[in-house]
């Protein structure tokens, strides 16, 4: 059994990773995938997550705010919301607008969310960052723990799914697809690009705030390292993009295969004199950059293209086509 | 009334000329190419970065430096283009966007692997400050503030005296109407580069005389010359100008003790003063001070 759980270690840890950036890949699934907004502050959302998790599960520290110790499950829960009420405000000053906008907002909220986790210590513990979050399943022994932290993991990317494909082949997903293809037809067919654009920026940018809770949970640890764009924001959109962006078997493939090279290519990096494996770390980073170039101009659909909705017969879509949408504009 | 000026609104000009050198580039880029360049931000690091070994190992000055540094920017942002947003031009413009995030990621890994991680000076030690009445000025920051004016009406009579500078309006203004009379889009585009890249890589060396040079100080600049584009009006070279001393000198003055003894604002918390000029410009006049145009 002990050679089993040494054995299995790594694979399992790698899963669960992959597996909850494949959490933070559906969210922006729906975000870029579904409905065109380009959200640039993932680390951002991610940041809001982990902390509100984080703060809310460990106990007192005469440091920081805490001393909640409150079941891990309400932590994911109130991730949610917390990011869910960012996004609100985020998406409310900008959807109206191109999505440039959108993205240079979000890249600003991010920013500002890295200062405050950064600078106020009360909060956050500043640079320390907030050690000792509990995880689920805290009885059983550290090897049941992480089989079972990856089942939950698993079990969450598959909620996920099932409810975002669902979506997607419902009139709501259709209507997205719609202001994503053609707005001004869309919104000539009377649905609400406003109300729809805030439903998928806010739903998206909650299940990234999950992500960044369950993360939190699985290291254990959150410091201000976690919400460096890159390491979040960055290797969540090339995950998506790779994976194939408004698929969303493409959402969970693309982190899951993105996630095996990064970190197997860090095992080699690893065995590299130090100068070197610091080095190579940048030659990675440079590297993915690349992919992501030549993903966008060779294979733009991404590994699993996406797939029109099934269609639907013409008197369903009759019947729900002018009833959906609700007032213009 | 002197510590105000010296130690606030000083350093707020500076600042906000660098930004707007930036926040320049941000808006004819925008104007033009129609998307949000993300790699701005790291195209000026580059420059702070290609003027270090000159400076420190050739021992050229900053000064003899900077032309260098700007054109090693301009033919970067060309090659950029040419490799990585020039096969996307027929693509929604978002997903150029999308690639110059990816660029923006690349130029500063080749940047580290090239130079390492750590942080650098141009020039060590301390320079006293030239002294007039008690007001304290950094003989680099005079050179900063001219540089900058002069880069500014260079690109003034480029954009009005030229053929290429009046076309470079036309297309930003109406790119169809541009097209029907003949102006060559890609020659332009490169142009756009050239000017966009030139004063983004003067900014990045004008920012590493200010403080220090590290991998990150392009990427901290994006929110603010961004904030001064949108706030200038976007498309609108003049607007992006006034857009960045306004960010720059309401940054600097946000840590002013205006109540009380304590900074209004905490340093540390400068670029939120930025986002949240930005935001208000978004709800109360998305084109801008200078009516740019809102996409």
């Amino acid at each position: 059994m002990a050679d089993l759980a040494t054995f299995l270690a790594y694979p399992v840890s790698l899963l669960t990773i992959g597996g909850i950036y494949a959490v933070m890949c559906l969210g922006l699934n729906v975000q870029w995938g579904f409905t065109g907004l380009f959200n640039a502050g993932i680390a951002g959302f991610f940041a809001v997550g982990a902390y509100t998790s984080a703060i809310l599960t460990t106990p007192a520290h005469p440091d920081y705010l805490g001393g909640f110790a409150l079941p891990v499950p309400v932590g994911l829960v109130a991730a949610m919301l917390t990011s869910g009420v960012v996004a609100v405000f985020i998406g409310w000053l900008t959807l109206t607008l191109r999505s440039d906008y959108l993205a240079i907002a979000t890249i600003g909220i991010a920013e500002i969310l890295r200062l405050i986790v950064k600078n106020e210590d009360w909060l956050t513990n500043g640079p320390r960052g907030i050690p000792g979050i509990p995880r689920p399943f805290e009885g059983l022994s550290p090897f049941q723990n992480n089989l079972a932290f990856l089942l939950l993991v698993l079990a969450i990317v598959a909620v996920i799914y099932v409810a975002m494909q669902r979506g997607l082949n419902s009139p709501w997903g259709r209507v997205m697809r719609a202001i994503r293809e053609n707005e001004l037809s869309a919104r000539a067919a009377g649905k609400n690009i406003m109300a729809r654009r805030l439903e998928a920026f806010v739903l998206g940018s909650m299940i990234m705030g999950l992500g960044g809770a369950l993360m939190a949970h699985s290291i254990r640890f959150i410091g201000p390292e976690a919400t460096e764009p890159l390491l979040v924001t960055f290797l969540v959109w090339v995950m998506l993009i790779a994976g194939g962006s408004g698929n969303n078997r493409g959402a969970i493939l693309g982190p899951m295969l993105i996630w095996a090279i990064w970190s197997l290519t860090e095992l080699v990096t690893r065995q590299l004199p130090s100068d070197w494996a610091l080095r190579s770390a940048y030659i990675r980073v440079f590297l993915i950059g690349l992919a992501l170039q030549i993903i966008l101009q060779r294979f733009s659909r991404g590994i699993l293209a996406e797939r029109p909705p099934e269609p639907v017969p013409l008197d369903d879509a009759d019947r729900e086509g002018p009833g959906k949408g609700g007032s213009v504009g | 009334m002197l510590e105000f000026v010296n130690f606030y609104l000083i350093p707020g000009i500076v600042l906000g000329s660098i930004y707007a050198l930036g926040a320049i580039g941000v808006s004819l880029i925008f104007g033009i190419l129609r998307f949000a360049h993300f790699a701005h931000g790291d195209m000026m690091t580059l420059g702070a970065y290609v003027a270090l070994p000159l400076v420190v190992g050739l021992g050229f000055t900053v000064y003899a430096a900077l032309p260098v540094a700007m054109a090693g920017v301009v033919l970067m942002a060309i090659l950029i283009d040419r490799l990585f947003y020039r096969p996307l031009r027929d693509r929604p413009t978002i997903i150029v966007l999308v690639a110059s995030f990816g660029v923006a990621l690349m130029l500063r890994a080749a940047i580290q692997f090239a130079w390492g991680p750590h942080s650098h000076v141009y020039e060590k030690g301390f320079r006293k400050p030239i002294v007039v009445e008690g007001l304290r000025i950094a003989e680099r920051h005079i050179w900063i503030v001219l540089l900058s004016v002069a880069l500014v009406v260079a690109l003034h009579l480029f954009l009005t005296r030229t053929k290429t500078g009046k076309a470079m309006r036309a297309l930003s203004d109406d790119p169809d109407l541009a097209r029907i009379t003949g102006i060559n889009t890609e020659r332009i585009v490169a142009w756009t580069w050239v000017l966009g890249g030139g004063l983004a890589g003067a900014a990045g060396v004008f920012l590493g005389m200010d403080t220090q040079i590290t991998t990150l100080i392009g990427w901290n600049m994006l929110l603010p010359v961004f904030a001064a584009a949108i706030l200038g009006g976007i498309g609108k070279p003049y607007g992006a100008i006034a857009g960045g001393l306004v960010i720059g000198i309401a940054e600097e003055l946000s840590a002013y003790p205006w109540i009380g003894t304590t900074p209004l604002l905490d340093p540390t918390y400068k670029s939120a003063v930025a986002f949240a000029i930005m935001v208000a410009m978004l709800l109360w006049r998305p084109s801008g001070l200078f009516k740019g145009r809102v996409y």
